[in-house]
C-alpha cells in the first residue's frame, strides 16, 4: 500500500464515520459540524481521484457558505430535544420510505454502474479545470446560462415572495445622509463681541 | 534549487517512501516558522506605527526599542489561566481556536514567495486559496456559540454575515484578475505581470484593487469593519471568554490571514517578486542582482501593503453595521461585476494587450 492510499482510506473512514455521526449525535449544531467534516472527507477523496474543481467548489460552496447560513439558522433556533423525542415515532414511516428508496438507489446505480466502470471514467489530459471551463463556457454555454437565469428568477421570487416593508420602523436613507450640505444643519448666527465685566 | 537537490539525493534514497511526507513536513515547517515570527513582529509594528501616527511613542520598554515586546506579551499570554465558562460546550470551545488557525496556515501552501519557492503549485491555486479563506469563518462561528455568552454569539452572528457577503466581492475582484492573467496559477499570474511596473494588474484593475484591499480588511474583521470586535457594543465579541493561549491563537490567526490577504494583493495586482524595474535585474555585484526579481521586493510590497491596513485602523471610526452591509452588497458587488463585464468587453477589442 502506497501513501497515497493509506491516505484515501484514511479519508474514506472519516466521510464515513463523520456521516453516522450526522445522523446519531443528539444537537443538531454537533451534527450540521459533522456534515461539514463529511464534506471536507468527500473533497479530499475527490482531489485524490484527480477532479481537483470540483473537490474545491464542494469546500467553497457548501463548506464555506451553505453550511455557514445552515449553522447560522441552527445556532438561533431554541431547540428543545424533549419535543424532538416525544416524535420520534410518528416520523418513522416517513424515514423509513424514504431512507429505504434511497437505499434501493444506490444498490442500483453501484450494480448497474460496475460494468461500465471498467470503459468509462478516465479524466480529460491536462487541466480538470480548464476541461471543465471549456464544457461549461463553449460546448454547453446555452443551456447552462439558461440553468443561471433560472436560479436568478428563483432568487427573485423568493425575495418578492418574502419581502414587506413594516410601517413602524425607523429607517435610514444612506443617499440621504450623503446628499445632506452643512446648510441644511448648521446655522451660522453673527453675534457682536461683548465686553467682559469687572 | 538544483545544488539542494543532489546534496540531498543521498537522504531521499534512504528515506524511500517516507520522504515525501518528511520533504513536505520540512518545506512547511520552514514556511511556517517564519510566518509566526512575522506575525509577532507585526502585532510590534501595528502598535508603533499607531503610536507614531497619534503622537505617541508605542512599546519601548522590553528590550531595546521595544523589539522584545512581542515575546513578553507572548510568554504572558502562554502562562495565562484558561478559564472555561460554565454551560459552554467545551470541546468546541477548545476546537475553535483550532479552526480559526487551520485554514489561515493552510491557505499559505499555495503561495508563491518566488520563482521556485513554494510549497505546492496548484493549477487552481486562486480557488483554493478563495475555499481555505472562506473556511476561517467557522472558527469565529463556534468561538461565539460555543462560549454560551450573549455577546459573544452577537458578534459570531455578525462577523459570520460579514464573512459571507465580503466574499463574494473578493471573489469577483480574483476572477477579474484571472481573465487578465488566463490562468488560476498564482506563479503564471505573477509572470504575466513580467516587464516593470507599468505590467502590473494594478493598472487595468485598479478598482478590483481597492475591492480587495477594503474586502481583505472586512474578512479579517480588522479596522474599520470589525463589528465582530465591537468594544463599545458587543464587549469584544466573538473571543470575550477566551483568554491565555486560545485567546492568543485567534490573534495568531487574524495577523497571519492580514499577511496573507497582503501577499495575495502584492502577488496578483502588483507584481509579487519582480521588480518594478527590471532594468534593476541587468545590475548585478559578483553574479548576484540585489536589487532584482527576488523575495526582497515580495517582502517589500506585502510591507506596503500591510502599512495600509494599520494606516486605515489608524484613521477611520468604525463603521456601522448597515453600512458595512450596504457597502459590500449594493457597493462591491456591482462595482466588481461592471469591471468583469467591462474587461470581457475590452479584451474583444483591439485594446486587449492593455488588459494581460
Amino acid at each position: 500500500m502506497t501513501f497515497a492510499n493509506a491516505v484515501w482510506y484514511l479519508f474514506a473512514a472519516i466521510l464515513v464515520f463523520a456521516a453516522l455521526r450526522v445522523i446519531t449525535v443528539k444537537n443538531p449544531v454537533h451534527a450540521a459540524l459533522w456534515l461539514v467534516l463529511s464534506f471536507f472527507s468527500a473533497a479530499a477523496i475527490w482531489l485524490m481521484l484527480g477532479a481537483e474543481f470540483l473537490a474545491i467548489a464542494l469546500v467553497l460552496v457548501y463548506v464555506g457558505a451553505v453550511m455557514v447560513r445552515f449553522l447560522f439558522v441552527i445556532m438561533m433556533l431554541d431547540v428543545d430535544f424533549d419535543d424532538l423525542r416525544r416524535h420520534f415515532k410518528s416520523y418513522i414511516p416517513v424515514g423509513a420510505t424514504v431512507g429505504g428508496l434511497v437505499l434501493v438507489e444506490m444498490i442500483l446505480v453501484v450494480v448497474a454502474g460496475a460494468k461500465d466502470a471498467a470503459g468509462g471514467g478516465s479524466l480529460p489530459a491536462g487541466s480538470n479545470t480548464k476541461a471543465l471551463g471549456r464544457l461549461l463556457y463553449v460546448d454547453y454555454v446555452y443551456p447552462f446560462e439558461l440553468a443561471a437565469v433560472l436560479l436568478l428568477i428563483a432568487i427573485v421570487a423568493a425575495i418578492a415572495l418574502t419581502w414587506r416593508r413594516r410601517k413602524d420602523t425607523r429607517r435610514q436613507d444612506p443617499g440621504e445622509q450623503v446628499k445632506v450640505k452643512r446648510g441644511d444643519r448648521v446655522r451660522l448666527i453673527a453675534m457682536p463681541a461683548e465686553k467682559r465685566e469687572r | 534549487m538544483d545544488a539542494l537537490d543532489t546534496l540531498l539525493a543521498p537522504v531521499r534514497d534512504f528515506l524511500g517512501p517516507v520522504w515525501l511526507p518528511a520533504w513536505t513536513l520540512v518545506k512547511i515547517a520552514v514556511l511556517v516558522v517564519p510566518l509566526i515570527i512575522a506575525v509577532a513582529y507585526l502585532t510590534l509594528v501595528e502598535r508603533k506605527v499607531i503610536g507614531w501616527m497619534q503622537v505617541r511613542i508605542g512599546p519601548n520598554r522590553v528590550g531595546p526599542l521595544g523589539l522584545l515586546q512581542p515575546f513578553a506579551d507572548t510568554f504572558k499570554l502562554i502562562f495565562k489561566e484558561i478559564v472555561v465558562p460554565t454551560g459552554s460546550n467545551r470541546y468546541l470551545f477548545f476546537i475553535a481556536p483550532l479552526l480559526s488557525i487551520g485554514p489561515a496556515v493552510a491557505a499559505w501552501a499555495v503561495v508563491p514567495l518566488t520563482d521556485r519557492l513554494v510549497v505546492a503549485d496548484v493549477d487552481a491555486g486562486l480557488l483554493y486559496l478563495l475555499a481555505m479563506t472562506s473556511l476561517g469563518v467557522y472558527g469565529i462561528i463556534l468561538a461565539g456559540w460555543a462560549s454560551n455568552s450573549k455577546y459573544a454569539f452577537l458578534g459570531a452572528l455578525r462577523s459570520a454575515a460579514q464573512i459571507v457577503s465580503y466574499e463574494i466581492a473578493m471573489g469577483f475582484a480574483l476572477v477579474a484578475v484571472l481573465m487578465c492573467a488566463n490562468s488560476l496559477n498564482l506563479r503564471e499570474i505573477v509572470a504575466g505581470q513580467e516587464g516593470g511596473a507599468a505590467y502590473w494588474y494594478l493598472w487595468p484593475l485598479l478598482p478590483m484593487f481597492v475591492v480587495y484591499i477594503t474586502a481583505g480588511i472586512a474578512e479579517t474583521n480588522r479596522h474599520p469593519f470589525d463589528l465582530a470586535e465591537g468594544e463599545s457594543e458587543i464587549v469584544a465579541g466573538f473571543h470575550v471568554e477566551y483568554s491565555g493561549v486560545t485567546f492568543a491563537i485567534f490573534f495568531l490567526a487574524e495577523y497571519m490571514n492580514m499577511i496573507l490577504i497582503a501577499t495575495l494583493a502584492s502577488v496578483m495586482f502588483l507584481g509579487g517578486w519582480l521588480s518594478p524595474f527590471p532594468i534593476l535585474n541587468d545590475w548585478t555585484v559578483f553574479g548576484f542582482a540585489p536589487f532584482g526579481d527576488g523575495l526582497g521586493w515580495l517582502g517589500a510590497k506585502v510591507a506596503f501593503v500591510l502599512l495600509i491596513f494599520l494606516w486605515v485602523r489608524a484613521t477611520f471610526p468604525r463603521y456601522r453595521y448597515d453600512q458595512v452591509m450596504r457597502l459590500g452588497w449594493k457597493v462591491f458587488i456591482p462595482l466588481t461585476l461592471v469591471w468583469i463585464v467591462f474587461i470581457g468587453a475590452m479584451m474583444q477589442t483591439r485594446y486587449a494587450p492593455l488588459f494581460h
